[in-house]
């Protein structure tokens, strides 16, 4: 269960890509940070939680053959960094495609999924992947 | 009257045909689709379930509409298959759409008209004046067991309605039927549901459905012809086009609502799916009659009305029913049993 705090502070960030921005600089950041690395303590009080549209692109990606247990009933699936729209890279898996369809640039969009469960009896952990956009 | 101010749906993109079911149980695939007249269905993802549907039903129904977020006060999730056995499917949506905490949530369990179920609850507290805005979803991830007639029904996707005042469809009355009827059942802690066979036709399916739509016509004074659109629970094609037939619909106001023969039985999404469809094409001043049916059993009936404000609706803003049921990814037998977890894997 010693999982269970961590991901319950950090879940709005995972369900919805919600980042922060440095009002100082205008840099919008995800995972959220406390205080700007740029603008330091000038950026102090003034971080502002802001979430992402979902829509983003491949910068970069590779195709897993031999992944976690976890993954093992999507092998081989794509694990990208996706530039989002809004400025940040994430990295997440491609889901609803082979890797055929994945090429950097390709547009995709966030979706909410299943990211692992512990077990059979602890929590299931929800968190953003991506699909292809049409 | 409350009204419908937005809606959405989810289908997952995987799809299996019902021959490939039926070869691996050496039946005969045309049986089966002249029986059931089911061609194929959804299947979720290994990384699917009623929150991830859920969620992106409700995402397409939010994109949708200008509302403000914050003035949606209840959110309830009607499901047979929510992903925990206690830790509700509504809290998790509450942070995943980013709603207000301060809201109305809850799970609804009614077999197939869970959805629906709540979406009267909602109505009500329009209706009453407790919430300006409400919204009720209906979504599974049905299970048959391997073999069993279900297995080419049992389905998955999800609708999302968001019910308010001053909606784009207004609801002109609903009414709900209620008998005991084991017709099908799933007792805790099993993994896949029990059937009366042939006991689910005639005694709960008809007479449930038939009885709903007829005192609703009767309530309001209408006749089959006063609709545009008639949209049935559909646990496969027949039911709902026979029940039609014998209630005097013709197939040009059923057809738009009928789902099941390409995606299979979404069970708490089934109705709601078909109202979807129908509201994707839908124009000011249709009558829309929608009929849910639950095992167990009962049925939700529903007269709605378009109105003007449907030329506002941004309808585009989100993908629709049909363009949703053209975008398949077909898998095999082996795949489906994989990613519906029918294969027992290590540390599972
Ligand atoms: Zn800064």
């Amino acid at each position: 269960m010693s999982e269970v705090p961590r991901f319950w502070r950090e879940s709005r960030h995972r369900y919805r890509l919600v980042g922060t921005r440095c009002t100082n600089c205008d840099t919008l950041y995800f995972p959220p940070r406390v205080i700007c690395p740029t603008c330091r303590r000038e950026s102090v009080g003034k971080m502002k939680e802001e979430e992402m549209s979902g829509a983003g692109e491949i910068y970069s990606f590779t195709v897993v053959h031999d992944g976690l247990e976890q993954f093992k009933m999507q092998i081989p699936y794509v694990m990208a960094l996706v530039k989002m729209k809004d400025g940040p890279f994430v990295t997440a898996q491609i889901v609803d495609c082979s890797p055929e369809e994945v090429k950097i640039g390709t547009k995709v969009t966030a979706t909410l999924r299943k990211v692992r469960s512990e077990g059979k009896e602890g929590i299931i952990q929800y968190g953003y992947k991506f699909t292809i956009c049409p | 009257m409350s009204s419908i101010v937005s809606y959405g749906s989810y289908i997952p993109r995987f799809r299996i045909r019902t021959e490939d079911i039926a070869k691996e149980w050496g039946e005969n695939p045309e049986n089966i689709k002249s029986g059931l007249f089911i061609h194929s269905k959804s299947v979720p993802g290994p990384d699917e379930d009623v929150l991830t549907i859920s969620a992106e039903a409700a995402k397409n129904a939010l994109r949708r509409t200008d509302l403000d977020k914050s003035k949606i006060g209840a959110i309830y999730v009607g499901s047979e298959s929510h992903p925990y056995a206690v830790k509700p499917t509504s809290s998790i949506l509450v942070e995943a759409l980013g709603l207000s905490y301060d809201i109305h949530s809850a799970d609804y369990e009614f077999a197939c008209k869970a959805g629906t179920a709540a979406m009267q609850n909602v109505m009500a507290m329009v209706d009453s004046g407790q919430i300006e805005n409400g919204m009720a979803i209906g979504a599974d991830t049905s299970q048959g067991a391997p073999g069993d007639a279900l297995e080419y029904s049992a389905s998955a996707g999800g609708t999302a309605i968001l019910i308010g005042k001053n909606g784009f469809a207004d609801f002109n009355a609903t009414l709900s039927f209620t008998t005991d009827t084991p017709d099908f059942w799933r007792r805790e802690g099993e993994k896949y549901p029990s059937h009366g066979g042939r006991f689910t036709g005639e005694p709960a399916y008809f007479k449930h459905v038939l009885t709903g739509a007829k005192k609703m016509m009767e309530r309001m004074g209408t006749k089959p012809e006063d609709y545009d659109y008639a949209i049935f629970h559909q646990p496969n094609g027949k039911f709902p086009t026979r029940a039609a037939k014998m209630l005097g619909f013709k197939d040009e106001q059923v057809k738009d609502g009928l789902l099941t023969p390409y995606i299979g039985n979404t069970y708490s999404s089934s109705m709601i799916i078909g109202l979807s469809a129908v509201l994707d094409k839908a124009e000011s001043g249709d009558r829309i009659l929608g009929v849910a049916f639950g095992s167990g059993a009962g049925s939700d009936v529903f007269d709605m009305t378009v109105n003007d404000r449907v030329k506002s609706l941004k309808r585009e803003r989100a993908k629709g029913v049909m363009e949703q049921v053209n975008n398949p990814i077909w898998i095999d037998y082996a795949t489906y049993v994989k990613y519906r977890g029918k294969i027992i894997m290590r540390g599972a």
